[in-house]
């Protein structure tokens, strides 16, 4: 018995060693950096201030996380609706039509996020592809001016994690036993019932890691921002690269980033608490 | 006179070019345990899958109390299945597999409570009510999913080789509480399976399926003794399967007579000797090529393989059979 704890300590070792260097240690170090003070002209001093949380507190970057919560949560709701679907029903598919389904998601991520956003400028540039499209078939009579307009944003974060919630709610929905869903039918269940009720339960642990994998970029993905909302809207995450790099201030940038994963980690909990997913875990 | 409860009319399905059922008719009776038993591929799960309206048939009619039900939804059937595999779901207790049904035609609650806990008793799991599928043996997750269907009161109970995955022993014991189950509640049982033994053990009736047509219907001792035809014959019997001219009969190897018994008319070679299971199994070689099979138990010691052996049969023991073959 001790024998095998031993190797199966040496076996995780490596694993925890890891962890420590390039998650524990850098979340420690960027905490420790948000109580320090600005240097004056590079760097920080080792002065402990709570100066940089309260400047979080004024309306200018309160507003900011609100903003970005906002953004980040219809983002993801979109996502989820559309996700949801097509990795569900993409699960049912026939080997040859799952292959090349996954394909399709698998494309994009062969040319870099950034050309691909820039792609979408040619889309929703005043008299661009969707405005020429539109008139073209005179479904709108003048150009939308879609492009740095919030809905040109959400377009492009929906866009941009998609694949993450398709490809987890897939690789659950993978696992699902089709039978339960029959056994349901068979117990008495409409279509919608057994679905709800069992196949859907059972692919909330996908969901869930979709959220969770599309929630908490959406709160940092700040390029998409800048490239499809012009400067009209700021996020968290276009704040912090701010603060570093022109402001250069990293105490500053290091408190908004641990109130920004605070925050995400709590909604996460929440998300978990209210639909039970933790329950499910490792059922399917 | 006979209470017929559901009915088959000229059952035929295709997938993707496929005839997996070629014209099926059956009857089955109120109350009645019958089996369905056939090779794996013979069409027999995708007869269960029409009846419970998980298939659609391409032609033919299913009549459940002389009703129509060939295009009704499964949930609108008063027919509950057991999954071959179980189909626990595996996010609910025990009460809330076996309650589902119920729940889902809103039940009050305090009835659900009562039936289920009622249930849990008559199937001896009464302890596990709180338990997951995943915290359950084999035997136990069995007994919830007949549990989970009977506790609706289905007019027909579709089992779908429950004992399958199931180890002997278990099995054996399983048979015969299935039995007894079936009696107390007096529900018809449709049964699957390809274990010829199993179906023998438990069935009032047997039809045995093969390559999408039901070769023979009948009670475990008329498909025994009296099987229509050479596949029949085979399948349940185990049965020596000789051709005499244009005429096909069925031996089975424990009337094959050797040496010495009477009447003894045909010259034969030894070809393989086996001892299992306390009983001997002797292969011969018919003079015109045919092979057959004769059973005894204990050891004889006199047949020697490669030795040539006079071997017959009684008359009433050659059953005339049609040939499956032709």
């Amino acid at each position: 018995m001790m024998k095998n704890r031993k190797s199966n300590w040496a076996l995780l070792a490596p694993m925890y060693v890891f962890t420590i260097l390039f998650v524990a240690l850098p979340i420690l170090y960027m905490f420790l950096l948000s109580f320090l003070t600005r240097a004056e002209v590079w760097g920080v001093d080792f002065t402990f201030t709570l100066d940089n949380y309260k400047r979080i507190g004024e309306p200018l970057y309160l507003n900011t996380f609100v903003e970005s919560l906002k953004l980040a949560f219809l983002s993801t709701l979109l996502v989820m609706l559309i996700g949801y679907p097509y990795g569900y029903f993409m699960a049912r598919m026939s080997a040859v039509w799952k292959k090349r389904m996954l394909l399709l998601i698998m494309i994009p991520f062969w040319t870099s996020a950034l050309i691909r956003l820039y792609g979408w400028i040619i889309v929703f540039r005043t008299n661009g592809v969707l405005d020429k499209l539109l008139m073209g078939l005179h479904i709108t009579e003048e150009p939308l001016k879609l492009l740095y307009t919030y809905p040109a944003v959400v377009v492009g974060m929906v866009y941009s994690l998609l694949p993450f919630m398709i490809l987890s709610v897939y690789s659950s929905a993978e696992k699902l036993d089709f039978t339960l869903a029959e056994a349901a039918r068979d117990l008495g269940a409409s279509s919608f019932k057994a679905f709800w009720t069992v196949s859907f339960k059972l692919t909330l642990p996908g969901l869930l890691s979709g959220v969770i994998l599309s929630f908490i970029p959406s709160m940092g993905l700040f390029f998409i921002a800048d490239i499809l909302g012009g400067n009209k809207i700021v996020l968290v995450g276009s704040v912090i690269q701010e603060q570093l790099t022109k402001g250069r201030n990293q105490p500053f940038a290091a408190a908004l980033s641990a109130v920004l994963m605070v925050l995400t980690t709590l909604m996460i909990r929440i998300y978990r608490k209210v639909t039970g997913t933790s329950e499910l875990e490792g059922l399917v | 006179m006979s209470d017929i409860i559901l009915q088959l009319n000229q059952i035929q399905k295709s997938f993707e070019g496929t005839e997996v059922l070629k014209g099926i008719d059956l009857e089955i009776e109120r109350a009645e345990f019958i089996t369905l038993l056939g090779s794996s591929g013979c069409g027999k799960t995708t007869t269960l899958r029409i009846i419970a309206g998980l298939e659609t048939p391409d032609s033919g009619s299913v009549l459940l109390e002389g009703q129509d039900i060939t295009s009704l939804a499964p949930n609108k059937r008063n027919v509950n299945t057991v999954f071959q595999n179980y189909a626990l779901f595996p996010h609910m207790s025990v009460e809330e597999n076996v309650g589902y049904g119920l729940k889902i035609r809103k039940v009050p609650k305090a009835e659900i409570a009562r039936k289920v806990s009622e249930m849990l008793k008559l199937v001896q799991l009464e302890e596990y009510g709180k338990r997951r599928p995943d915290q359950l043996s084999g035997g136990q997750r069995q007994r919830i999913a007949i549990a989970r269907a009977v506790v609706n009161e289905p007019k027909v109970l579709l089992l779908d080789e429950p004992l399958g995955a199931l180890d002997l022993k278990l099995r054996r014991q399983m048979q015969l509480e299935l039995k007894r189950l079936q009696k107390q509640l007096g529900i018809t049982f449709i049964y699957i399976t390809h274990d010829q033994e199993e179906a023998i053990n438990m069935s009032d009736r047997i039809a045995v399926m093969n390559q999408g047509v039901l070769e023979q219907v009948g009670t475990p001792n008329e498909i025994y003794y009296r099987p229509r035809t050479s596949y029949v014959a085979d399948f349940v019997g185990n049965a020596n399967i000789i051709h005499d001219g244009s005429d096909t009969f069925a031996i089975r190897s424990e009337n094959v007579l050797i040496n010495g018994e009477i009447p003894c008319v045909h010259d034969a070679v030894v070809l393989e000797k086996s001892f299992a299971g306390g009983q001997l199994r002797i292969l011969f070689r018919l003079s015109d090529g045919q092979t057959i099979t004769a059973s005894r138990y204990g050891i004889d010691a006199d047949i020697q393989v490669g030795g040539s052996i006079r071997i017959g049969w009684k008359q009433e023991h050659a059953i005339k059979v049609l040939d499956d073959e032709k």
